[in-house]
């Protein structure tokens, strides 16, 4: 017989887990590149690996307290903009989705090279740079939660800190599309050259939002490997996908949307493969290995994002006369 | 093309406004744009060749002339929309060839387009307000402060009001600009460019596409540009309207400027004649017979206006 308890308990806890509040994170970013601004970053995983890496190379390398291995992985993001954008963003918009998506490669697997193997670890990745981020946990040790939420001091303190990060973001970027800054970069989505024609410096307007956005995705890189480890396959071009579902799946030019599309996503995936894995074991499934299983949950997640974009195609959030990808 | 969309009230003609006389380059007595040595060539496609041109300040310029005669690129290329392959030119003294888009606007020179760019997922209010200048919340900084802006903003929207009332888009300041028609476009398009307060406003087929009810309050508002002082240029090409309300012709055809003067001496100009028989006559009447009769059109409107 099934367990539905144990597979309903185990999709519940990822409403709250800090890879869905990077997940929101990285999405709200896509939301201010793609959703707002119109701009085609397909390297979206290539910031989280610089966050990531940011974060980690600085603490077990250099030895950087927390706050500095924070900047330093945004510096890093911030560069990596700039090296992206100072070309391509005077061309036509396919050229950005181009240059993204083989840098964001190039970062990859430069994090995976031998060459570079006492720094980044290579294929192996890096773990043990939490003790800092843990170090300023306030919260006493033990246990604490209810149902499938009881989780140790640790475990609590990245939630509080991933989640508040993620809404402080939220307000961040609510606040600053509803303000003159946000019209100018809305305009730059629906024709550029108009909003050039009223004189604003679109080139610039531009920067500031692939600046912004992959910044998001860079904190989101850090929040993602802080319960886990760093593995530079992670940062795959299927992320960037998987957070390009997130969005639309949420609404992509909204600011809710990413948040809840984030956790839509990850409740699904963590329900499908529960339910996969026991059906498995119950023999329901019998022509399946318990190894093609673990593939079909993402097939019938992709399946689930089909059915809500041919049914809501503006997003769970979106309005659908703002649909910025159906014009 | 119908001649009672044509207003019967006389708007005031500017004259007087060049030296010497009035052939092609000729100088102006106020110029506001004056312009040298432009050219832009295409592949082997030379589009725009123009030696002197000036633009006179005050008055209504029409830039005519038939189909692909480089108006529009003229107008890119003033704009900062393109690059020349050699020219100069001057805005109000100073020199702004090579200079960026957004730059040329912020100094007072500003633009429509050919095929209209409203900002469709905009609401009208909100691409009206885009057209404002120096807004202090345009920076990222000062945008997450409302309280430093606020007060531009609703003075911005005032403004806005005002000029969506004149444009009669005042009922639809919330609807997005999508919802709206053709020519309701080109009213937002030309009511957004008044928002930055410009000089010289350069309008590319403001008349295009609009349905002839509305064609009646477009011209209106442009005589009205020149009323509040401002420069106006744009390409046309219905002679009517062109006759109507310019107070100066400049005439193009394959790129350069073929001649010049007010509008009801510049339509004898044999130049001119020919510049719209003479797109096709060496090549194969067959191959663009709408083309040909277009301009065999305009001619048969030009000559009906001297009537
Ligand atoms: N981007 C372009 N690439 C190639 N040829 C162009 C381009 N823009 C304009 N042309 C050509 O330049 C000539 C002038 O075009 P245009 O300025 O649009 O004429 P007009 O506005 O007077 O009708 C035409 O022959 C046109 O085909
Ligand atoms: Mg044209």
């Amino acid at each position: 017989m099934i367990d539905w308890g144990a597979i309903f308990s185990n999709a519940a806890v990822e409403l709250i887990s800090p890879t869905t509040a990077a997940y929101a994170l990285a999405a709200l970013g896509l939301a201010v590149h793609f959703g707002y601004t119109g701009l085609l970053n397909f390297g979206q995983a290539g910031f989280m690996a610089l966050g990531a890496y940011g974060y980690a190379i600085s603490t077990l390398t250099f030895g950087f307290p927390v706050w500095a291995a924070v900047l330093v992985g945004i510096g890093a993001s911030v560069i990596f903009a700039l090296v992206l954008g100072i070309p391509t963003l005077r061309l036509r918009a396919d050229y950005l989705a181009i240059v993204t998506i083989a840098a964001a490669e190039i970062v990859r697997l430069l994090f995976t090279t031998n060459t570079f193997e006492p720094v980044t670890g290579s294929a192996n990745g890096l773990s043990g740079y939490k003790g800092g981020f843990a170090a300023l946990n306030p919260i006493p040790d033990g246990t604490y939660g209810f149902g499938p939420f009881e989780y140790n001091a640790y475990d609590w303190w990245l939630r509080i800190v991933a989640w508040t990060i993620v809404i402080l973001a939220c307000l961040f970027t609510w606040q600053i599309m509803r303000s003159p800054w946000g019209r100018v970069i809305k305009g730059i989505r629906e024709d550029e050259d108009a909003v050039r024609a009223l004189g604003k410096n679109v080139y610039f307007y531009k920067m500031q939002s692939l600046i912004l956005g992959g910044v998001y995705g860079t904190i989101a890189g850090m929040i993602f490997v802080l319960p886990r480890a760093v593995v530079p396959s992670n940062y795959q071009t299927s992320l960037t996908f998987f957070i390009y579902a997130i969005l639309l799946l949420g609404g992509a030019a909204t600011i809710l949307g990413p948040v809840i599309g984030s956790m839509v996503f990850w409740v699904l995936l963590s329900f499908f493969s529960g339910f996969i894995a026991r059906a498995v074991e119950a023999g329901w499934i019998p022509f399946l290995t318990s190894i093609q299983a673990g593939q079909l949950r993402f097939i019938l997640v992709g399946v689930a994002i089909m059915l809500i974009v041919i049914y809501r195609p503006q997003g769970i959030f979106g309005n659908k006369k703002e649909l910025a990808f159906v014009k | 093309m119908s001649s009672n969309s044509v207003p019967t009230a006389k708007p005031v003609k500017t004259v007087d406004m060049h030296i010497g006389e009035a052939v092609p380059g000729c100088r102006k007595k106020d110029p506001i744009l004056v312009v040298d040595g432009v050219s832009r060539t295409f592949g082997g496609l030379k589009a725009v060749d123009v030696e002197h041109l000036e633009v006179p300040r005050g008055a209504i310029t029409a830039l005519i002339g038939p189909n692909g005669a480089g108006k529009t690129t003229l107008f890119n290329l003033l704009t900062g929309f393109d690059k020349p392959d050699s020219g100069s030119w001057t805005f109000e003294g100073t020199p702004i060839g090579g200079m960026a888009a957004f730059k040329v606007a912020r100094m007072g020179q500003v633009r429509t387009f050919q095929l209209t760019k409203a900002l469709g997922l905009l609401t009208v209010m909100d691409n009206m307000l885009l057209g404002a200048k120096a807004q202090v919340g345009e920076n990222l900084f000062r945008a997450v402060l409302p309280f430093l802006w606020r007060q531009q903003e609703a003075d911005n929207r005032d403004k806005a009001m005002d000029l969506l009332a004149r444009f009669k888009l005042d009922t639809k300041k919330d609807d997005y600009a999508a919802s709206l028609s053709g020519g309701q476009r080109k009213l937002l398009e030309m009511a957004r460019a008044l928002m930055s307060d410009p000089t010289l406003v350069m309008l590319d087929e403001p008349m295009a596409g609009v349905n002839p009810a509305l064609t009646q309050s477009l011209l209106d508002h442009i005589l009205n540009l020149k009323a509040e002082g401002m420069s106006v240029l744009f390409v046309e090409h219905d002679m009517h309207m062109v006759r109507h309300i310019a107070d100066w012709v400049i005439v193009m055809a394959e790129g350069r400027v073929v001649a010049e003067g007010d509008p009801h001496e510049v339509m004898r100009n044999q130049a001119v004649i020919d510049a719209y028989l003479g797109q096709h006559h060496d090549e194969d009447l067959g191959e663009d017979p709408s083309a040909e009769q277009q301009n065999v059109g305009a001619i048969k409107e030009l000559l009906d206006d001297e009537l």
